[in-house]
């Protein structure tokens, strides 16, 4: 076993994660305005702000499904029990005692369980939820008439505000799970960078020398 | 929707009606003192003549405009009586009550001064019958020197005025020539209508709000449309008329047009907004402008573009307490207190013997309300409940039909009287000069309700009492500039002008609502969860330092 620095986040990946790093905090920061938390500028602003903002960031997600779709990338959020438990043990305890983490990244598999199940529950429902109210709401007009209808926007509106929170909530969390490394910067260069130091079994290590040289480090 | 067809019709009308516009200029462009018609009055034989009478004066009309007198005769102008349509309540002046000087009946030498007509004295019998009995002047005179005597049951000043003599526009009277008057003629503009229509109630602005003595010459922060610096609208520019008819309802509004503007060479003939600005008036192709248009399906277009009524210095009467009338001063004598000032600086009565307690108000946000544009009046029709509000009128609209949207109002308050035992608003008789029964004279309600009782048709069972009222009135004039319009964030907060208007979901106006303190729970927890995981690091890794 040898540990090298192996590109696991290619340049989509990152321009999407930082995409959705600048449009999600201007939507929250708008959309608590909208909402009537703050009123730190005009409402007709947050709204044009708010509204197109969401259609950036849908454009994004539908190059970032059809990415994920065309490059085999969603078999990283496949939910998995093995080594789940271990994972929250170490949250839950190891972690103040000083141990390692149980979880070693291989190149094509770069989340711990834990993690992946907390992204795929933000990507199958918290996202979706977002989006379609979103979509709903800004739609109104269309579906007003039905019978109602007045009833369905209070839920849209509320879920749509419920939804906001569950990604401020995992934002908040995900901030704070960067500081449990050796260094914060440890956890945000391979998003900056594309590479992460990734132990690589030889028989990993020499097929990526092989036939993947671009996603392997030489050795310095 | 269909927004591509919308736009095409847009384009369309906005290209034809510009060219429209341009003929109208080119056609106006000889700035004579008429309207540009065919005629001047002044050149015509049958009006070269000193007239000594009104009705002198609306037969020499007749002989060239030998229907005009009928086609009155057809109007509300002239009938004071409307049938509604839909309620079938027999409305109109000589039935409703308000809460002004509360009814027609009794009172008529006063009232119908307004009466577009001649010698209307008794309102139990229609108004007089000779076709010279219609007052051609009143709407057509632009001299600007006619005007009728208050309590002459429609008559003009004559060539000489008594000395102290005042007109219904509060100013002093001035002789009236109406030769001068007759040789004048032209089609109707904003003084016309607004010698009677901006001082109803009594005086100027009383009773509308957003018709005042202001809109004789306003500036366009008033009122866009009829600026005299601006578009210079007339009345008729929007109250179209056909054949002495006008469009515009008070009774039996239009609350919701769905057409819009009308096709290319029909004309309109709504006194709405759509009318002209069509059912799609915000730029469609902007995000703002779609959000306003889909704004227009529930909320009128007065709701944003008058934010405030009774400009301009002018202030309207807003409560009326008939119920402390008749109190006299230490020498036994009625009395007026004159304690509001206006931004103008004219002093209003905040206290009148003849009339009771009033307050005055300027430059007021409406008050809002769901209205399908019907509007039934009590009149002496309905049970008063004692120690209850009594609606005058009530306004009928609500969320879920599609002829509503969200209105602003006047809303005038009092207390006027009503019978204890019948539980009915009663018609006082006020005005009389020498009458027995007249309150304004003689001081005693008693005899003040037989007699309006008797006037009206109705019963006075012989006790009564004062109850409070409210009276609604849809505002619609004072139209502000666009960018005086009724900013987002003036409803889309807490408490904001909506917040009376149960029911509806507006963004902004409930933060934290159940959505918003759940999620904001799940944040707090989240937080807490992670102080804590930090504070057991923290703590941990102390204790490694240690061993």
């Amino acid at each position: 076993m040898s540990e090298r620095l192996v590109k696991i986040y290619p340049p989509f990946e990152r321009f999407w994660h930082w995409g959705q790093v600048v449009l999600v905090l201007v939507m929250t920061f708008t959309g608590f305005r909208l909402y009537g938390i703050h009123e730190m500028i005009p409402y007709d602003q947050a709204v044009v702000v708010h509204t197109y903002s969401a259609l950036l960031l849908m454009v994004l997600w539908v190059f970032a499904i059809f990415w994920h779709f065309t490059t085999g990338t969603w078999k990283h959020y496949v939910p998995t029990s093995d080594g789940l438990w271990q994972v929250i043990r170490f949250y839950s305890f190891g972690i103040f005692k000083g141990e390692k983490h149980p979880y070693r990244k291989a190149y094509w598999r770069k989340h711990n369980p834990l993690q992946a199940m907390a992204y795929l529950a933000l990507k199958l429902l918290i996202f979706p939820t977002i989006w379609i109210t979103g979509i709903a709401y800004l739609t109104y007009r269309l579906w007003e008439p039905a019978a109602g209808s007045g009833f369905w926007i209070e839920i849209v509106g509320n879920l749509h505000v419920l939804a906001a929170f569950g990604i401020l909530s995992f934002i908040v969390m995900h901030l704070y799970l960067m500081t449990t490394g050796h260094s914060v910067w440890q956890h945000i260069r391979p998003m900056f960078t594309g590479y992460d130091d990734i132990e690589l079994t030889p028989a990993e290590e020499a097929y990526l020398e092989a036939d993947e040289p671009g996603r392997i480090k030489p050795v310095a | 929707m269909l927004p591509g067809k919308t736009l095409a019709i847009v384009s369309l009308a906005l290209a034809l009606g510009g060219a429209g516009a341009v003929a109208a200029q080119e056609a106006a462009v000889p700035p004579d003192k008429g309207s540009g018609t065919t005629v001047d009055h002044s050149k015509l034989e049958v009006l070269q003549k000193e007239f000594a009478s009104g009705p002198e004066v609306t037969a020499a009309c007749l002989t060239c405009h030998t229907e005009a007198s009928d086609q009155v005769k057809q109007s509300i102008h002239w009938t004071w009586d409307y049938e509604h349509p839909v309620t079938g309540q027999d409305l109109g002046k000589n039935n409703v009550i308000n809460s002004y000087c509360v009814g027609v009946a009794a009172n008529e030498p006063r009232c119908t001064s307004c009466h577009v007509g001649f010698g209307w004295k008794d309102m139990n019998e229609a108004p007089p019958q000779e076709a010279n009995a219609v007052d051609c002047l009143v709407c057509h005179d632009k001299s600007d020197t006619y005007a009728k005597i208050p309590a002459g049951a429609g008559q003009p000043f004559g060539k000489e005025v008594k000395e102290g003599a005042m007109t219904n526009m509060g100013k002093p009277a001035q002789p009236v020539d109406l030769k001068l008057v007759a040789q004048s003629v032209g089609l109707p503009d904003r003084d016309n209508c607004g010698n009677c229509h901006f001082y109803g109630g009594g005086g100027d602005n009383v009773k509308h709000g957003d018709l005042s003595s202001v809109m004789h010459n306003p500036t366009e922060d008033i009122d866009v449309h009829m600026a005299s610096d601006g578009l210079n609208f007339t009345c008729s520019e929007c109250h179209v008329s056909d054949q002495h008819q006008w469009h515009g309802s008070r009774y039996n509004v239009t609350a919701k047009d769905t057409e819009g503007v009308p096709l290319p060479g029909q004309r309109h003939d709504v006194a709405t907004c759509e009318s002209c600005h069509d059912t799609e008036p915000h730029d469609s192709l902007t995000l703002i402008g779609f959000k306003l248009n889909s704004h227009r399906d529930k909320i009128a277009c007065q709701t944003c573009h008058i934010p405030e009524y009774a400009k301009g210095g002018v202030p309207t009467k807003t409560v009326w307490d008939w119920s402390t009338a008749g109190k006299k001063n230490d020498e036994g004598k009625p009395f007026k207190v004159a304690e509001y000032e206006s931004k103008s600086g004219k002093k209003k009565p905040t206290y009148d013997s003849m009339k009771g307690d009033f307050e005055w108000g300027e430059d007021l946000k409406p008050e809002y309300f769901w209205f399908d544009g019907q509007v039934e009046y009590a009149n002496a029709d309905k049970d008063v409940v004692p120690g209850e509000i009594m609606l005058v009128n009530t306004i009928s609209g609500s969320q879920e039909d599609d002829k509503s949207r969200i209105w602003p109002f006047k809303v005038m308050r009092g207390k006027q009287p009503y019978d204890t035992e019948r539980n009915r608003l009663l018609y006082p008789h006020l005005f009389g000069p020498g009458s027995d029964t007249a309150y304004w004279g003689k001081w005693d309600w008693d005899t003040a309700f037989e007699a309006g009782a008797a006037a009206s048709g109705t019963e006075y069972s012989g006790s009564f009492d004062f109850v409070s009222t409210e009276m609604f009135w849809p505002i619609t004039h004072m139209v502000a500039p666009a960018k005086d319009a009724v900013q987002c964030e003036e409803c889309h907060k807490e408490n904001g002008r909506l917040a009376n208007i149960a029911g509806i979901h507006i963004p902004g106006a409930n933060p934290m609502g159940p959505g918003g303190k759940l999620g904001a729970v799940i944040l707090a927890l989240t937080l807490l969860g992670i102080i804590g995981h930090a504070i057991m690091r923290f703590f941990g890794r102390k204790n490694m330092k240690e061993h």
